[in-house]
């Protein structure tokens, strides 16, 4: 008989707790096709976050150590000074990376740190039950923001990959989704583009996901990934920010 | 200066043992590197900034000698863990305020059982306080200083010579224990010279093996480090394990010093740069006929309980003095357990007192209890 | 013996320098020596200053209260520290750059003009240590032997015309005083 399909073999394998869906499982498996096809399991090591994908060293076969939340940048970065040939990358939700983690990753992209970052970008803070994160979008509703974020009240929703793509030292910098099967798979390429930017040494990159988080939006699974679409992308579009690469091929 | 510095190493033929006269932040940083501490991340805040200085050239002229000055003392301690993930010697160093910062990071050592040596050349407070030196971070430092339920190994030199060595030691006893070692010293103790026979240095190919760090999962199956255990029972055997360490480190790692204890009636507590103000004090008091000793605890946590306690049964008067407003006299008090009688004496602030003025308090309560 | 001197002078004038050549020399002489520069906010646009303990025990506090000596490099200095100074104790001040006298009478005072005595000197330096050469001659604390080793050690690895030139101030200190 022919296998078809099968789980990668750097997933270990534990069901998944995440909600169903979350963006998060989708995400999980192809940064764990990544890995396989390049062949990277016995030298990646993964920085998971304080966040909804704590949990993600029980998913991973690789080698991964739990940062504090937004603290994953630093962390990474003492780690990759310490074994320069392994590729390292962290895992982080808008609340650990634009909120509390805010200067650590906009440091480690200054200093051009050869690390790579997963973005997982759903708007709200997802474990703690559905608070407003730093992503927000205005008129949101979120538990602290009941009626709708409010730029008087709240502020407005951060920017940080266009933020990131300003700072000298990051090399690639993309936004994407998992929202539909054609933006997953731009998504798997970009990280495995990414993963091939930090292999060359280019410096810091970054892969933002637009990810759907039904269960806090309040939302069937469905109408989440349309609401990404058409809402959430007319805020943070969709594509590449930055790419010192030169690389044509593998521009989508 | 430091290249200066470290050329002074050749020394004239009458000199029997090679000693070279260092600033105590460069031999923090000299004995660092010497116990093969190749990570250091650190960021300004005086009196301790000639620790990155010297840092920040020493390790350029190492094989895989890694300097990053971080945006923060938050980001330094996480680039810390990283380092020490990956199984590194790595360091950091800061004062009272910045080490209230890493205190997060600290937490999270422990808990992840990472070895890291943190130095604290303390400084007046709380808040900003001033640059001068001061003892006020005892409580910080010997009761774990983050959230949860540890301790960190704490080192308290007084001396340029003890700074070296005890560095250097710190790295062995994080390693051992894999845990975090604090090295406590004060803006005084970073900022002097004295003459110091430096550490051998330690070949890394040679240091023990680590069978826990992340280096990439080839050739064995993935590990995980991880500080989150929800199941309570889970997180309650990660304590009692955590406990059980600190066990051991109570039994083998208590270090004291006494002087003139044999035939004292008023014993002098104090611990670090106040210690040995107040020997010199002492000694003038000796000199004077009045029997007068001193202990100086030179590991903070665990803290010499034992020997304390050992002392009353000769000695009913203990004086603690502090550059503080009394926390190792908490201590201190713990150790004796009701036998004996405390007085404090202390000056916070960053307040340094001279031994004159030393002997004057020591000496007015040793007459005030008729001791002599 | 425990003989405590304190170096003071605005930032640049070379205060530290004196005091850690001062310890060394007294490091190479065997005995127990601190040096304790003052650092941060103290210095910043101030003046800076240097206590140097030399003693043959144990050296209980590096800080030095009621110095046997003060070596003032100018005006400010010499406000600040005339009257720590122990009854008794020496005063060298910088009289190029210090116009007023201690109004004390139980000290002992040497007055050398280190910037005019600099001049004699190639490139007009080593003023420091024109005033570091006049103090170990009056106050023997170490000897100019050792002191001139200590200049060798520290300033010659580096560059020996800088040794040659130092050697020179020292001697010319040396020799100013009787």
């Amino acid at each position: 008989m022919k296998k078809i399909f099968s789980r990668p073999k750097s997933l270990k394998r534990t069901p998944f707790h995440y909600c169903p869906g979350c963006g998060h499982s989708i995400l999980h498996r192809i940064i764990g096709e990544v890995i396989d096809e390049m062949n990277l399991q016995e030298r990646i090591i993964g920085v998971p976050p304080a966040g909804c994908a704590v949990l993600a060293y029980f998913y991973f076969d690789i080698d991964m150590g739990e940062a504090s939340h937004g603290r994953g940048a630093a962390l990474a970065t003492g780690m990759k000074r310490a074994l320069p040939d392994r590729v390292i990358f962290t895992y982080q939700g808008d609340g650990d990376i634009a909120a509390i983690g805010t200067a650590e990753t906009i440091h480690a992209a200054s200093r051009g740190e050869n690390i790579t970052t997963i973005f997982v970008n759903n708007g709200v803070y997802g474990m703690t039950g559905g608070q407003m994160a730093p992503t927000t979008i205005l008129g949101q509703t979120t538990t602290t923001s009941p009626g709708g974020r409010n730029e008087r009240r709240d502020g407005f929703p951060i920017n940080l990959s266009e933020m990131l793509a300003v700072a000298k030292g990051s090399a690639y910098i993309e936004r994407t989704a998992v929202n539909s099967p054609a933006h997953i798979l731009k998504t798997k390429k970009a990280i495995a583009k990414a993963f091939r930017v930090q292999l060359e040494g280019y410096g810091f990159s970054l892969i933002e996901v637009l990810s759907p988080c039904p269960t806090n939006w309040k939302m069937g699974s469905v109408e989440s990934c349309k609401w990404i679409d058409e809402v959430m992308t007319a805020h943070f579009p969709l594509g590449v920010l930055k790419d010192i690469t030169g690389d044509k091929k593998d521009a989508h | 200066m430091a290249s200066a510095l470290l050329s002074a190493q050749k020394l004239p033929l009458r000199c029997i043992v090679p000693k070279v006269l260092m600033r105590g932040n460069h031999v923090v940083g000299e004995a660092a590197v010497r116990a093969g501490c190749r990570f250091y991340f650190g960021y300004p805040i005086t009196p301790q900034n000639e620790v990155p200085e010297y840092m920040s050239e020493r390790l350029s002229k190492v094989e895989g000698g890694v300097f990053i000055q971080a945006e923060s003392e938050v980001a330094s301690i996480h680039m810390v863990i990283g380092a020490s993930m990956a199984g590194g010697r790595a360091m950091t160093s800061s004062s009272g305020p910045g080490i209230s910062l890493k205190q997060e990071g600290i937490s999270f050592l422990s808990a992840l059982e990472l070895p890291a040596v943190i130095v604290n050349m303390s400084r007046g407070g709380p808040g900003l306080g001033n640059i001068a030196p001061s003892q006020s971070d005892y409580f910080q430092a010997t009761r774990g200083g983050g959230h949860g339920d540890y301790r960190n190994i704490v080192l308290a030199p007084n001396s340029c010579q003890e700074l070296a060595d005890l560095t250097y030691e710190a790295f062995n006893l994080a390693d051992k224990y894999r845990t975090p070692v604090i090295i406590l010293g004060d803006g005084m103790l970073g900022q002097m010279m004295e003459p110091v026979e430096l550490p051998p240095e330690v070949q890394i190919k040679k240091l023990p093996h680590k069978d826990w760090t992340l280096t990439g999962a080839k050739g064995r199956p993935s590990r995980f480090l991880r500080s989150l255990i929800l199941d309570p029972f889970e997180e309650e055997e990660h304590n009692w394990k955590l406990m059980r360490k600190y066990e051991r480190i109570t039994k083998e790692e208590v270090r004291w010093e006494t002087s003139f204890a044999d035939d004292s009636k008023l014993m002098v507590v104090a611990f670090g740069i106040a210690a040995r103000i107040a020997k010199g004090a002492i000694k003038r008091l000796r000199d004077e006929g009045m029997k007068i000793g001193i202990i100086r605890p030179i590991s903070l946590w665990p803290f010499p309980y034992k020997a304390i306690k050992e002392l009353t049964k000769k000695v009913k008067h203990f004086f603690v003095f502090e550059m503080n407003m009394g926390q190792m006299l908490e201590d201190v008090k713990l150790a004796l357990e009701g036998n004996g009688e405390v007085h404090f004496y202390g000056r916070p602030g960053g307040i340094i007192l001279t031994p004159l003025e030393v002997s004057r308090v020591i000496s007015s309560y040793y007459y005030q209890k008729r001791l002599g | 013996m425990l003989i405590k001197t304190v170096f003071s002078g605005f930032g640049g004038q070379g205060v530290i320098m004196m005091g850690y050549l001062l310890a060394t020399a007294g490091m190479y002489e065997e005995k127990n020596v601190t040096c304790l520069p003052s650092y941060g906010a103290e210095v910043r646009g101030g003046t800076a200053n240097c206590t140097v303990v030399i003693s043959t025990e144990e050296i209980a506090s590096p800080v030095a209260s009621e110095p046997e000596f003060a070596v003032l490099m100018n005006n400010p200095s010499l406000f600040r520290f005339q009257n720590q100074v122990q009854s008794g104790g020496t005063i060298f001040l910088n009289s190029s750059m210090i116009e007023s006298r201690p109004i004390r009478g139980d000290l002992e005072i040497y007055e050398v003009p280190v910037n005019d005595l600099a001049k004699k000197l190639s490139g007009n330096k080593g003023s420091n240590i024109i005033m570091l050469g006049a103090f170990i001659k009056k106050t023997g604390v170490v000897s100019f032997e050792t002191m001139t080793h200590a200049l060798k050690e520290i300033f010659g690895a580096k560059n020996p015309s800088i040794f040659k030139s130092n050697k020179a101030a020292l001697q010319l200190g040396y020799d100013y005083l009787d």
